[in-house]
């Protein structure tokens, strides 16, 4: 079972989510750089957060074009688990993999804290070792976070199971207060139609261990490893 | 030779947070009556197509592909032919 961490001009939370899967988790786990046109050998692939391509144009644009992209777009047609995290959300999105877009916070500032999130899928190869509605207390570091996606496209999500982790208060209600970037009903995560790719903004790569007051980021990895083992997925 | 300049925006039916910071800004500097403020891009680009419509395909790519985001953006584009 191998890993790969794409690693764009900019990317810098690459080292983290390398860190969460081959020390913290023990798996097998390459940087891949984006120039790479071959991602055969991998069962898994990471989009990390960071500021590819120093989010010029808008975060994730021009990443999109990066060469290691097409190679994705296959990986994800072939049915295989990516997963992009923050700024790794924002390339999904731009390269209209997961659908919508972001907006500028809507407080205008950077916000870096940490936040909690309610598992609204846990049949995904993502979730699947978490508990139906699960709470989850992972950082969020993005100036860009603001998910927006038409009436339409949401109605569609809503009906296939799309929306994987919304922005709660601690208790698990979803409330606007707790929404801390305006996200459309507090969306923190998507998955595609298929639910194999997941996009969230929130990090769980920088909680994987009680050093990092707290490890709710991990079952999202070690959901993946089971997802890859065999293990199964609910619903 | 062609001289694209390419507008994006926000589209109405979503806010603008910073086009809003830059309303209350001017409101505060006592410019009464501004009444709404949008912040967008501009995007300037030279290109070695030989006409104009070709300029102009190419351009429109851009913007679809690239350029603006069009499920929050709008874009608009002026194409001058100018002396290379």
């Amino acid at each position: 079972m191998k890993f790969g961490v794409v690693v764009f001009p900019g990317s810098n939370c690459d080292i983290d989510c390398y860190n969460a899967l081959r020390d913290v988790l023990d798996q097998d786990t390459e940087y891949i750089w984006h120039r790479t046109k071959n991602l055969g050998s991998y069962d898994c692939i990471v989009l990390p957060g960071g500021f590819s391509y120093g989010s010029y144009l808008r975060g994730g644009a021009i990443a999109k074009v990066s060469p290691v992209m097409d190679r994705v777009v296959e990986f994800v047609e072939s049915g295989k688990p990516v997963i992009g995290i923050s700024n790794g959300f924002q390339v999904l999105v731009e390269s209209g993999i997961l659908p919508g877009a972001f907006l500028r916070n809507n407080n205008m500032k950077f916000i870096c804290e940490n936040v909690y999130i309610r598992t609204e899928s846990i049949s995904t190869p993502f979730t699947n070792l978490c508990g139906k509605g699960q709470i989850l207390r992972i950082p969020i570091a993005h100036g860009d976070g603001n998910y927006y996606v038409g009436d339409e496209t949401l109605k569609r999500m809503e009906e296939n199971n799309q929306i994987v982790f919304r922005y709660c208060a601690r208790d698990g209600e979803v409330t606007d207060a707790s929404n801390p970037d305006g996200s459309l009903q507090n969306i923190a995560g998507v998955c595609n139609r298929e639910g194999n790719v997941l996009g969230m903004m929130p990090h769980p790569e920088r909680c994987m261990e009680e050093i990092l007051e707290g490890r709710d980021g991990a079952v999202i990895f070690k959901s993946i490893i089971n997802y890859l083992k065999g293990g199964a997925v609910n619903g | 030779m062609f001289y694209a300049k390419v507008y994006i925006t926000l589209k109405k039916s979503i806010a603008d947070p910073q086009g809003n910071a830059i309303k209350e800004a001017l409101l505060s500097m006592e410019y009464d009556g501004v009444k709404d403020v949008r912040m967008g891009k501009l995007i300037e680009i030279k290109l070695a197509d030989k006409s104009s419509k070709e300029a102009e395909k190419r351009v429109k790519d851009m913007c679809d592909t690239l350029l603006a985001n069009t499920v929050i953006e709008d874009y608009t584009y002026d194409i001058l032919e100018v002396q290379p």
